[in-house]
C-alpha cells in the first residue's frame, strides 16, 4: 500500500478516535462544578442519611455544586458535610441547608434555600440552619407512638 | 525422594527463569523507551504501525462495542425496570462502558487481535535473522522494528477504547430507546447528570493507555524473545494472548481500586 493512502487512513481512524471523545466529553459527559472555580462552606447535620461524597448540592432544583466532605465532629456527634460551590453562585449568609431525596429510591443530595441577609457566604463559612435527613423508621415509629397514644384518649 | 527432589528442582528452575525473564522484559522497556527517539525521526514507521493495528482493528472494536452496548441495553432494562427505574439505563450503559468495559474488553480484542499480530511478526523476523542482518548493517533493529510497533499500539489502544464506548453507548441507545421505547430525553440527561467528565471519562482512557503500553510491551517483548524456530514463534504468540489478557485483568482491579474507590 503507497505511502499516501496509509497516511490517509491513519488520519481517518485518528479522527474518529478524537470524534469519540469529543462525542463522550460533550454528549454523555459533562464538566462537574468541581475543582474549577469553587468555595467551600461547611454545614453540620444531625442526620446526614445516606448522604455520599460527590453528590450534587442544588438550589432550586439547579446544580450549584458538589458535597466535598463528609466526616464526624467527634464532640457534638453531628456530621459536618463539606459544600464545594461554584464560584458563580453567591448565597447569603443566613441560607438553609437540608438534606433532601429526589424520589423514593432516588439518591440523597443538598437543598440550599437562600435567606434575605446582605452579606454572602465566603471560602470557609459554616451554615447556621440546618435540616436533617428524613430517616423512614423514625418516621414510622413516630406515627405509630402517636397513634398509640391517642388511642386510649379517643376511647374515653 | 528422587521424584520430589527433580520436581522440586524444577519449580526453583521456573521460579528463576520467571524472574529472568521479567528483568529482562523490563530492561527491554527502558531500552525501547531509550531508542523511541530515534524512531520518532521516522514518524512514516509509526505511521504504518497505526494503521496495522489500529485502522485494521477497527471494524472488530466497532462490531463488538455495538454488541456489547446493545446487551447491556437489553439487561440493564430488565434489571432496572423491575425497580421502576427504567430511565436511568443510559446511566448504567454509559457507565459500565466508560469505566470497565470499553477499556478492558477493547484491550482484550486489541491484545488477540493486533498484539498476536505484532508478536507474530517480530518473532518471523527474528526467525529469519532479519534482526540480526539489520544489526550487521548497523540499523538498530530496536528504533526500526520494535519502538515503532510498541508506539503503534500504545496511541491506537485509547482512540479504538473510546470508539468501542461510543459504538457501545450508541447500541445501548438503539435497544433502550429505539427498540423499547426507554423515554429518550431521560436517558441523555440522566446520562449527562451523572457521567463526570474528569472522574469516568478522563479515568477511563487512561486505564486504556495504561492497558495499550502493557499489551504493546508484552508483544514486542514476546516477539523479540521467542525461541526462533517454528514452534518458538507459535509459543510466543500464544503467551502474548494469555499474558496480555491476565495483565489487563489484573491491572484492571488495580486502576478500578485507585480510581473508583468513592469517598
Amino acid at each position: 500500500m503507497n505511502r499516501a493512502t496509509l497516511d490517509l487512513w491513519v488520519g481517518l481512524f485518528v479522527t474518529l478516535g478524537f470524534a469519540a471523545l469529543v462525542f463522550l466529553a460533550v454528549k454523555v459527559g459533562s464538566y462537574s462544578t468541581a475543582r474549577g472555580a469553587i468555595y467551600s462552606v461547611n454545614a453540620s447535620f444531625d442526620n446526614i442519611g445516606n448522604l455520599k461524597v460527590r453528590a450534587p448540592v442544588k438550589s432550586a432544583g439547579v446544580v450549584v455544586g458538589r458535597v466535598g466532605r463528609i466526616k464526624l465532629d467527634k464532640k457534638a456527634y453531628r456530621a459536618v458535610v463539606r459544600l464545594d460551590i461554584n464560584d458563580g453562585f453567591k448565597f447569603p449568609t443566613d441560607t438553609g441547608a437540608s438534606v433532601l431525596t429526589s424520589g423514593v429510591l432516588g439518591e440523597q443530595y443538598i437543598g440550599l434555600d437562600p435567606g434575605g441577609d446582605e452579606g454572602l457566604l465566603k471560602q470557609g463559612d459554616t451554615l447556621q440552619i440546618t435540616q436533617s435527613a428524613v430517616v423512614l423508621e423514625r418516621l414510622i415509629s413516630q406515627f405509630m407512638f402517636n397513634k398509640a397514644a391517642e388511642t386510649p384518649a379517643s376511647a374515653h | 525422594m528422587s521424584a520430589l527432589d527433580a520436581t522440586l528442582r524444577k519449580l526453583g528452575a521456573m521460579t528463576i527463569d520467571g524472574v529472568w525473564r521479567l528483568g529482562f522484559a523490563a530492561r527491554f522497556f527502558l531500552a525501547v523507551l531509550r531508542y523511541s527517539g530515534q524512531s520518532f525521526l521516522r514518524l512514516p514507521l509509526t505511521i504504518r504501525e497505526i494503521y496495522f493495528s489500529g485502522v485494521l482493528s477497527l471494524l472488530i472494536i466497532l462490531v463488538s462495542g455495538l454488541f456489547v452496548g446493545m446487551v447491556l441495553g437489553l439487561q440493564g432494562y430488565d434489571i432496572l425496570q423491575r425497580f421502576g427505574s427504567s430511565d436511568a439505563l443510559g446511566i448504567m450503559v454509559a457507565l459500565s462502558l466508560l469505566r470497565e468495559l470499553g477499556p478492558v474488553v477493547a484491550g482484550l480484542l486489541f491484545a488477540s487481535r493486533a498484539g498476536s499480530a505484532v508478536t507474530a511478526e517480530i518473532g518471523l523476523m527474528k526467525t529469519t535473522e532479519q534482526l540480526q542482518a539489520m544489526d550487521m548493517m548497523a540499523v538498530n533493529p530496536l528504533a526500526r522494528v520494535v519502538a515503532p510497533r510498541f508506539w503503534g499500539g500504545v496511541i491506537s489502544m485509547p482512540l479504538l477504547a473510546a470508539m468501542f464506548s461510543a459504538m457501545g453507548i450508541f447500541g445501548g441507545w438503539m435497544i433502550g430507546v429505539v427498540a423499547i421505547g426507554v423515554d429518550d430525553g431521560a436517558f441523555w440527561s440522566q446520562m449527562r447528570a451523572s457521567v463526570d467528565f474528569r472522574y469516568d471519562v478522563l479515568n477511563g482512557v487512561i486505564k486504556s493507555f495504561v492497558f495499550g503500553v502493557a499489551v504493546s510491551w508484552v508483544a514486542v517483548f514476546e516477539g523479540y524473545d521467542c525461541h526462533p524456530t517454528a514452534e518458538g514463534v507459535s509459543r510466543a504468540i500464544t503467551r502474548t494472548v494469555v499474558y496480555s489478557a491476565l495483565l489487563i485483568l489484573a491491572l484492571d482491579f488495580v486502576l478500578t481500586s485507585f480510581m473508583f474507590r468513592g469517598p
